[in-house]
């Protein structure tokens, strides 16, 4: 396929690796911060092409496994509302809340859907005018402006029966927070690449001037991913920081100033709970008041805990990269992609999924 | 969950792109694009065009990272 292929070519990678062992000498830590790059990192082998001086972390860049444990046991609770249809995208229906998940309540008879566009919740809405349909948004900037623009179109129509729950969350703060974090001695980002395509390669200005290290966009292919280590592993030899964009394809400076305007209009900054991180502030998006007749949260009244973590789990630790998954204690032995304590465990992009189907074998 | 693919514009009908990607012809949703065409490639999204990849800047940045791996490596075939 045009744009995909031409970044699997293997000499390109094995260039890349080349180039990267030979300017390698200072030991540093690079995370990445979005969960496609995890999974691509784990399928393609990447960390089997790289010099021991580079660790490579996963951070905290799947939605479903940042967000924190009050906001889930919230969604499991709407859904036991009589009246309502839970809409959502499939990510979310195997992650434990505190006493069960979306597929066990609906395994009871809830109604819980899952759709693969939000738009399709909408038609869901008019097809049921006597039932109320919720619409689970999760996700970064990437997903958000659908959302968005979901409500909107909710608006237009008419509907009185749709709302969602917004429980977003915004990349570059929770960015600034990582790089404030002591203990975790973060020497480069790899930036996602479709967070960046709608927010664009301006957004981490701020981040850059504030915590001046070697930040590259990259996109989600093997000659993608290997490109942007070797311009930090670059930058870092050259004592020589720079935010970078090596996904030029995608992303550009200014982003998708559409998508930029939709999320803007719908959704506005407001403090939010990560899993791993707690309270961050402006890290996340609620719904802005004159669109309250779309906001689950007033709709329902809904009490959202301010609980991030899980009792007994790890994955908070996990998305930081302060532990790996097989320092888990609970790690292939009690959580299993079949049974999953933890987030990181359900979501195919959750680091201890990608761990168990990838790493040691 | 921010997986997005590089799909081909194959028609445009009533506001909405169809685009193939491999043979698997689907709907999307092109009003956050402005000036998308039949033949355009499309970064898809969740039943969302997020933005129309400019051909000649990805040809260009291939392009140098090629010319830097034959440098070292010989011209490829």
């Amino acid at each position: 396929m045009r744009f995909i292929d031409e970044y699997r070519a293997s000499d390109l990678s094995a260039y890349l690796a080349e180039q990267i062992a030979r300017i390698s000498v200072t030991p540093v830590r690079i995370m990445e911060v979005c969960g496609s790059h995890t999974v691509s990192i784990f399928r393609n082998g990447i960390r089997a092409l790289l010099p021991d001086t580079i660790t490579l972390l996963s951070g905290p860049g799947c939605p479903v496994c940042v967000t924190a444990q009050g906001e889930i046991d919230a969604m499991i609770g709407l859904s036991e509302i009589d009246d309502v249809i839970i809409v959502t995208f499939g990510d979310m229906l195997r992650v434990p809340g505190t006493s069960c998940s979306l597929m066990q309540v609906r395994s009871e008879g809830r109604d819980v859907r899952v759709v693969y566009s939000c738009e399709d919740a909408l038609s869901i809405a008019d097809a049921n005018p006597d039932r109320r349909v919720v619409f689970l948004g999760i996700g970064f900037e990437t997903t958000a402006p659908l959302i968005a623009s979901t409500i909107l179109s909710a608006k237009q129509a008419g509907l009185k029966n749709f709302s969602v729950f917004s429980a977003h969350k915004r990349v570059p703060e929770v960015l600034a927070a990582l790089m404030a974090y002591k203990d975790l001695a973060i020497d480069g980002l790899i930036l996602p690449g479709h967070v960046s395509m709608v927010i664009g390669k301006r957004a981490y200005w701020p981040l850059y001037a504030e915590y001046p290290r070697p930040y590259v966009i990259a996109g989600f292919e093997p000659v993608d991913i290997l490109n942007a280590i070797l311009l930090i592993v670059g930058q870092i030899e050259a004592k020589a920081p720079r935010l970078k964009n090596a996904y030029p394809r995608a992303v550009s400076i200014a982003g998708n100033k559409r998508a930029q305007e939709m999320m803007a209009s719908v959704f506005q900054p407001s403090d939010a709970n990560w899993r791993g991180l707690g309270r961050l502030a402006g890290s996340g998006l609620k719904i802005r008041r004159h669109l309250e007749a779309f906001d689950a949260e007033k709709i329902f009244q809904m009490h959202v805990s301010e609980q991030c973590e899980l009792e007994g789990c790890d994955c908070g630790k996990v998305l930081l990269g302060l532990k790996t998954p097989p320092e888990c204690p609970l790690y292939k032995k009690v959580c299993t992609p079949s049974y999953p304590v933890g987030p990181c465990m359900v979501s195919s992009e959750g680091t201890c999924g990608a761990y168990y189907r990838y790493a040691e074998k | 969950m921010c997986l997005a693919i590089p799909s081909k514009v194959v028609r445009i009908e009533d506001g909405c792109g169809i685009v193939d990607v491999d043979g698997v012809r689907r709907k999307v949703n092109i009003q956050l694009l402005s000036d998308v065409s039949v033949g355009d490639y499309i970064i898809v999204h969740a039943g969302y065009g997020l933005h129309k990849i400019d051909a000649r800047t990805a040809n260009e940045a291939l392009a140098l990272l090629r010319a830097a791996s034959s440098l070292l490596n010989g011209p490829h075939p």
